[in-house]
């Protein structure tokens, strides 16, 4: 079956004594390298050096905590359900009494792995997710020598406590009003509104 | 017989009909989706019904004798069609109109977290607000609260979900042998009462799980294990004294994570089951499976394709090496054509 009409027939033809030579041909390929030697470098030398990227550069992840230090995410699996690499998996857990101010819904994500191999940074989980939990950052995925540490699991995506990364660039303003609403929250119990209030009263 | 025009279909059925079951009828013969999404009416519980109002329509013409319409929307679980009736649902934007009316008032006090609740996914009220309802709410005061109650050692009552369709009510009702009230309180503060613990030792209290609508009420052996769309879901049937067997069961690779009854179109238990079926049976060696479920393509159940076409694949596997001997396994889903 012919699928284009742009083939070329290969003629092994006869070299002439100035192919022979060959000189030329090196010259002309020397002549080239020398030539880049002049020319403005278009690398950088990373990591020492680092190049301008975009405000909404979508690196690596970050899952967020709340105002109060506990995390947002839920375990819904919206976002693994949205992520078109198929790199995130989770496992979720019942919160237990006690565990208020470490989760903030009932249920939480007891490991949230995403797999940086297959992840393409496509930003649909960030979309997908509906607890505002996960951002993409202007951090870079170093690289590793070995497959399995490019598999990151909660202990380098939750954000440490006390140090938010910043991700307000990437926050609309619908984002933005969502977070300050407090009739979005979800689920809540007698006990989750005294804590909010006891919260709000300090 | 009466004779009764649903959104321009005419279908001719037995006198005492009501208007809803006429219309799926209509559906289950012409493969239309005219029929009124409902909430509260379950074909398979006596007297259910009435109270949701989701399942409303407008009667354009009353009968052949009295052609006046009726003044305002009647719920069509509980109308009774009549010789000459003509019926208008999906054909009368007021009604639909009418229709988001309705939903609105059931979210009114539905918390919204279907990011955390087992139910989502397999919905009745995400996909009724979803395919009838307005994209916000308007309602601006605190919703109901209730702390999640423990009922009994398997079911979950989430009360802030309940949109009070009284259909687990109607279940301890008819499926037990004494009568149990379910529902406490008035209007604004109705609630399932705890009264329904009482029903909790029966046999089939289980099914109260399966006939819930929304996420009020659900397995505490399948508490957050899995989102319901990365389970797969199988037919499959064990010998059982108390009940059919008849189950569906939704795996996550070889395991099952829950049992629950098959359902039918309309997302209405086929048969009830046990609690033995329901809640003890939870290995694979329990069960012999007859074949993957089909699932919509538009169900979000669907999203799990991959696996879903390996497990078809696997069981094709099971079943072809089953050849020659007569069983069920070679019928309906596991047409080749359909993997």
């Amino acid at each position: 079956m012919q699928l284009t009409d742009r083939k070329k027939v290969v003629v092994k033809k006869e070299m002439s004594f100035m192919e022979k030579l060959y000189l030329p041909a090196i010259l002309n390929g020397m002549s080239i390298t020398i030539k880049h030697l002049f020319k403005r470098s278009s690398t950088i030398k990373y990591p020492e050096q680092k190049r301008e990227i975009a405000e909404v550069y979508r690196g690596q992840h970050v899952l967020k905590r709340d105002e109060n230090g506990a995390e947002r995410c839920t375990a819904c699996g919206l976002c693994a359900v949205a992520c078109p690499a198929e790199a995130i998996t989770m496992r979720s857990e019942e919160r237990r009494q006690g565990e208020e101010n470490l989760y903030r819904e009932e249920k939480y994500a007891a490991t949230y792995e995403i797999n940086m191999l297959r992840c393409i940074f496509c930003g649909l989980c960030e979309e997908a997710c509906p607890k505002e939990a996960i951002f993409l950052t202007d951090r870079i995925v170093p690289t590793e020598f070995k497959r399995n540490e490019f598999i990151y699991g909660k202990d380098k995506l939750v954000e440490p406590v006390g140090q938010p990364v910043d991700v307000t660039c990437r926050q609309t303003k619908e984002v933005l009003s969502f977070k300050k609403d407090k009739t979005k929250y979800h689920n809540q119990t007698f006990k989750d509104q005294q804590l909010l209030e006891g919260s709000q009263n300090h | 017989m009466a004779k009764v025009t649903i959104d321009d279909i005419t279908i001719e059925v037995p006198d005492g009909t009501s208007i809803l079951q006429a219309a799926r009828m209509i559906d289950e013969q012409h493969g239309t989706h005219i029929a009124p999404p409902t909430m509260c009416y379950y074909s398979k519980l006596e007297t259910s019904g009435g109270y949701c109002r989701t399942c409303i329509v407008s009667v354009t013409q009353g009968s052949e004798k009295d052609p006046r319409p009726m003044p305002k929307p009647v719920a069509s679980c509980r109308t009774n069609v009549m010789d000459g009736m003509v019926v208008k649902n999906t054909t009368s934007p007021e009604l639909l109109e009418a229709r988001a009316g309705v939903v609105e008032f059931l979210l009114a006090n539905h918390p919204l977290d279907c990011p955390i609740c087992d139910q989502a996914g397999e919905c009745h009220l995400q996909d009724l607000s979803y395919e009838n309802g307005k994209e916000e709410t308007r309602y601006e005061f605190n919703r109901r609260r209730f702390d999640p109650i423990d009922i009994g050692p398997y079911v979950k009552l989430h009360m802030n979900r309940c949109i009070l369709c009284y259909r687990c009510v109607k279940v301890c009702d008819q499926l037990t042998d004494k009568r149990v009230h379910g529902v406490i309180n008035r209007g604004d503060h109705s609630e399932i009462s705890t009264y329904i613990e009482k029903a909790i030792d029966n046999d089939f209290s289980g099914n109260i799980i399966d006939v819930c609508p929304v996420g009020a009420l659900t397995d505490r052996t399948f508490r957050f294990k899995s989102r319901v769309w990365y389970t797969n879901p199988v037919d499959a049937h064990r010998g059982c004294e108390k009940c059919s067997g008849k189950v569906r069961l939704w795996m996550k690779g070889d395991e099952v994570l829950r049992v629950t009854a098959r359902k039918d179109q309309w997302g209405e238990a086929e048969q009830f089951i046990c609690n033995t079926c329901r809640f003890d049976k939870k290995k694979t060696s329990d069960w012999t499976i007859e074949g993957p479920t089909k699932v919509n393509h538009h169900s979000v159940i669907a999203q799990n394709h991959d696996d879903l076409r390996k497990l078809q694949v696997g069981v094709k596997k099971q079943i072809h090496q089953l050849d020659g001997v007569k069983s069920e396994l070679g019928k309906g889903p596991l047409d080749p054509n359909n993997i």
